[in-house]
């Protein structure tokens, strides 16, 4: 399977977006997005941590799991490698840059446990990427999980003064206009396709 | 409280979907099949209910600083087995489960229920809760697979029901129906189950 580290890029990004077509990191997505700073601030870093991690977990799984023969443990070994990558991450920023640290700090420990990240780590293993493949495939998936909270923050901004009926506000709401943008994304599809 | 209480409590009123509104990653991506609905469900009772056992049960010697790095690998390691076994008895599905047995890991219903449950209460408690809040998430996903296999395939469990005359509404295998579905469900059970007002 070869496809080209630039059809996956934008692959990832409009056809096959992370959120909204394979449903990774809805959790973090419907409860941080009230804000555009916020949902901006939290989306550069799930991008980042997403695209050094994916990298990381690559060699961890291709020049040390494969050759000992104990792919079983991948899930529990990626796990660790997101965390403790987000944890260094944490004391780095902290470190250095004290006013990034208190503008994305709090989102440092949520993204551990954002699906997004794990997820593709596990697409690149199932759908066997090279390490080109898996970094345009990673960049692509983290741009295009900060394009879907940014739009659902704008639009959630606009939703603010306006008449939604009371049960349907919060996550009813959000998840209707996830619904229309994820409809809208599809008018993608044909113009470049992986699977 | 007792464990009947426990149990009400984490199937329905504190409803993992539609209360908490956690795990809507895989309750979207898997339900477009209602076997791979069931089995999904399954997977998360059976680590819900082992990982609240034994989070409870080590809760005394965890120490605070390190206990959701613990509480992780103790969720993967009952999601390794549940992944060991879907590979070994039902590779069909597995294949087509594919990433999202592996991401029980990481959602958001274990980590909620280890954290606000399992750390702080007893062993056979955790248990019971574990069950419930599986059954209540497992009831979600079979209801929303039930409205897409249906329109979308004509079938239920595989087994065709509507007849050659229907024509399949592929929308309804598509991402969209499964926002617009789990909205609608949101919707209803804030109306009619909370009553609530605005």
């Amino acid at each position: 399977m070869e496809i080209s580290a630039f059809v996956l890029f934008w692959a990832a990004i409009f056809t096959g977006n992370i959120l909204l077509t394979y449903f990774l990191g809805m959790c973090s997505y419907l409860s941080i997005s009230k804000e555009i700073e916020s949902a901006f601030g939290l989306g550069i870093a799930v991008a980042f941590v997403l695209i050094v991690t994916s990298a990381l977990n690559w060699l961890v799984y291709y020049y040390i799991l494969f050759p000992f023969g104990i792919v079983y443990l991948q899930y529990i070994v990626f796990i660790i490698v997101i965390a403790a990558f987000v944890q260094f991450l944490e004391l780095v920023i902290e470190r250095y840059t004290p006013a990034l640290y208190y503008s994305l700090g709090i989102f440092l420990p949520l993204i551990t446990v954002n699906c997004a990240i794990l997820g593709v780590g596990l697409f690149m293993i199932i759908r066997k990427y090279s390490f080109i493949q898996t970094l345009a495939f990673s960049a692509g998936s983290g741009i295009g999980w900060l394009l879907a909270i940014l739009m659902l923050a704008g639009i959630r901004r606009k939703l603010k003064e306006k008449m939604v009926p009371a049960g349907l506000r919060g996550a009813g709401i959000s998840l209707i206009i996830t619904g229309i943008m994820a409809l809208g994304f599809i008018g993608f599809s044909g113009i470049v396709q992986i699977q | 409280m007792t464990k009947k209480e426990i149990f009400i409590n984490a199937t329905f009123k504190d409803n993992a979907i539609w209360r908490q509104i956690l795990g809507i990653c895989s309750a979207l991506a898997v339900t477009n099949l209602m076997l791979n609905s069931l089995i999904m469900g399954l997977g998360v009772i059976f680590t819900l209910a082992m990982a609240g056992m034994t989070i409870s049960f080590i809760r005394a010697w965890t120490p605070r600083s390190v206990r959701m790095m613990v509480q992780v690998l103790i969720i993967a390691a009952y999601v390794i087995i549940v992944d060991i076994f879907l590979k070994a008895n039902m590779p069909v599905i597995s294949k087509q489960l594919g990433p999202y047995v592996g991401l029980i890991i990481t959602n958001c219903i274990l980590m909620g229920r280890a954290e606000a449950f399992a750390s702080q209460n007893k062993v056979m408690d955790s248990l019971v809760d574990g069950i419930g809040s599986g059954i209540g998430y497992t009831m979600v996903l079979l209801l929303i697979s039930f409205i897409r296999e249906l329109f979308g395939f004509g079938s239920i469990f595989g087994f065709r029901i509507m007849g050659d005359w229907w024509t399949a509404w592929s929308i309804m295998v598509m991402a969209p129906s499964a926002f617009f579905i789990l909205a609608m469900l949101i919707w209803i059970i804030n109306t009619y189950y909370y009553k609530v007002k605005a």
